[in-house]
């Protein structure tokens, strides 16, 4: 499937008069922020209609379930097969199952030839629907209306959005320790339709998606030197940051796309720097002698998170994004390095090294609340789901290969990525439109 | 792969260079091939039988060439844990780089800035290219031309040795000087 196909109108709208989202949340809400300790059970039989229900439901199901918050109830123990979306499910069967919450559909194929979905939400304790929606698309794409089914199921028990509807850039890698074949590979956030971006003959890493999730930049390694590139992956057009005279790498757009903050070494020194995309104008942000990468916007670009050595070891700082008012952020003992500002703008993620591993963790912007998510042997370069309530990273077992690991902002939820394959450096796109 | 097979042919060099190196360390001053003893001389008149020569016969690279830089020379250079600053057991071999360089004056270098496997990707760019200028920085000092002298960092993305130990990771941070053109 081509990427131009995937760009279509995804059309929802409210069904029933009865259903207003979000009335029903006080009785059935899952506090994220806690993280959970026991998971919402939820029944999601296949779809009624002609083709592709079990499978829209089946995405579903492992969408929710790989999320730690929701328990899929094995389908055999189902009390109703071949629900009718147009009648009220039997709540007294499917408590009996202790389904708290189900979520049934249809698919139909209109006139035109494209998909219709109708689902709907219930609360079988509470004997309401919670949600009623409606999406039409073009029939390969399925899979989208069944992640933005798992968005809207997910926003509407936990009161946060969903991140379902996403992709992720990344890595992957291949061959021998010490001479990895690296390639930039995309895929969806569930692991499917995954494809390479390059063939392998050269290193690339750290790409990043822009705020349109069309356009990615990263960076690529050759004998001869080292490249920044912008890459549309909606239509292959690629083009070079630019030439500069030392190591050009750890780029990253601003919120608004507009801009990437990147680092130049020129005699050894690196420093961070902006272009402006419009008219390719550059501004140096910062000029002293430690080293300054790995910047990355807070949400309203106002300011920029970055790495620097200049007290001696790698810490985080904040500045203004014109370069000014830099203040240190990390306190911790430890190496704090790669700081990326959460899309919600309220935690700072990184990773920590200390004691002779590595940590996934997150703090305030302003440096309190520091809280440690993962440990081990090499866990690297945390991205934020649109949500900034779930990460993902990669994971590197000593003298093994690089794996891609979700984890959720309480650390409670810690899983390997639906991507079976050796992969590093993911970066997980906004929400698609 | 192209790039693969050149690798692994540079690996293979790397180690007859280490190899030449521990055999160096083991003989005080490194004393030159002798040759052998001369046969005697073939009496006049008689059929000529050749000697059983029991000298060995040499092989050394030829001088100004990159195998002879790596075998002879050294091509690389070692640093400490997240530290840029050429060690003193460096310094010698940077010494015999430049003096080669001086000599071979077509030759253009590339110096290639390396980190273990214990730091973050960016931030090991970054390092990687401190070490990478702080050897072409002594070099420049010990009258090699600039314009000779090219850098670049790999970070942590081509370690040499893909163990995992202190001694692999030792053996990670580093400095390679590569040549690039200009050798015999």
């Amino acid at each position: 499937m081509t990427l131009r196909s995937m760009m279509f109108a995804l059309c929802a709208l409210v069904l029933g008069a009865g259903a207003l989202p979000g009335a029903a949340r006080a009785e059935i809400e899952i506090d994220i922020n806690q993280g959970v300790v026991q998971p919402l059970p939820i029944a999601i039989p296949a779809f009624s209609g002609v083709s592709r229900g079990s499978d829209i439901a089946q995405v579903i199901s492992a969408n929710l379930e790989r999320s730690g918050l929701f328990a899929p109830i094995d389908p055999g123990a189902f009390p109703e097969r071949g629900l009718d979306i147009a009648v009220q499910p039997n709540f007294e069967a499917w408590k009996v199952i202790n389904a708290q919450v189900l979520v049934n559909g249809a698919v139909a194929v209109e006139s035109d030839g494209r998909l219709r979905v109708d689902f709907r939400l219930w609360d079988t304790f509470g004997g309401q629907q919670l949600l009623g929606l409606q999406f039409t698309s073009t029939p390969e794409n399925w899979r989208r209306v069944a992640h933005k089914i798992s968005d809207a199921v997910y926003q509407q028990l936990t009161g946060e959005s969903g991140y379902f509807d996403t992709r992720v850039v990344f890595i992957a890698e291949s061959g021998a320790r010490g001479k990895r074949v690296k390639r930039l590979s995309i895929m969806d956030q569930d692991g499917a339709n995954n494809s390479y971006l390059t063939d392998g003959s050269y290193i690339v890493m750290t790409p990043r998606f822009s705020a349109n999730s069309q356009e990615i930049t990263y960076m690529a390694l050759r004998p001869t030197g080292s490249s920044v590139y912008l890459y549309n992956i909606e239509t292959s057009r690629q083009e070079t940051l630019g030439k500069f005279p030392g190591m050009v790498f750890a780029p990253r757009f601003s919120p608004d796309g507009g801009r990437v903050v990147f680092s130049v070494e020129r005699g050894g020194n690196s420093d961070l720097y902006v272009m402006d995309l419009r008219n390719r104008a550059q501004t140096r942000l910062t000029s002293d002698p430690g080293i300054d990468t790995s910047g990355s916007f807070s949400p309203n670009g106002g300011q920029i998170v970055f790495n620097s050595d200049r007290a001696g070891s790698p810490q985080l700082y904040v500045m203004n994004s014109d370069g000014s008012g830099v203040r240190r952020i990390s306190a911790g003992g430890g190496r704090y390095t790669t700081p990326v500002w959460s899309p919600r703008g309220d935690f700072i993620a990184f990773t920590k090294q200390a004691g002779g591993v590595f940590h996934i963790g997150v703090m305030r912007p302003d440096g309190s609340d520091e809280r440690i998510l993962t440990t081990s042997y090499l866990d690297e370069g945390p991205t934020w789901a649109p949500n900034g309530r779930v990460l993902m990273f990669f994971r590197e077992g000593r003298g093994g290969e690089p794996r891609l690991w979700n984890v959720d902002i309480t650390g409670r939820i810690l899983r390997p990525a639906p991507y079976q394959g050796s992969g590093s450096d993911p970066a997980w796109s906004p929400l698609l439109n | 792969m192209r790039f693969d097979a050149q690798r692994t042919v540079k690996l293979a060099l790397i180690a007859a260079a280490a190899l030449s190196l521990a055999a160096c360390a083991s003989t005080k001053p490194a004393t030159p091939p002798q040759p052998g003893p001369a046969g005697p001389a073939p009496s006049g008149g008689g059929s000529y039988i050749p000697p059983a020569g029991p000298g060995p016969i040499d092989s050394r690279p030829i001088p100004g060439t990159t195998q002879d830089f790596i075998i002879n020379i050294g091509d690389f250079v070692y640093f400490d844990l997240d530290q840029y600053v050429v060690r003193a057991d460096a310094a010698p071999v940077l010494d015999a780089q430049s003096a080669w360089l001086r000599r071979w004056a077509n030759v253009r270098i590339r110096i290639e800035g390396n980190c273990d496997e214990r730091g973050t990707r960016e931030y090991n760019l970054a390092l990687g290219s401190r070490r990478a200028n702080a050897v072409r920085e002594y070099l420049i000092a010990r009258g090699v031309a600039p314009s000779r002298i090219t850098t670049l960092s790999n970070g942590k993305e081509r370690p040499i040795d893909a163990g995992t130990s202190e001694e692999a990771y030792q053996r990670n941070r580093n400095g390679q000087t590569v040549i690039v053109d200009g050798a015999r």
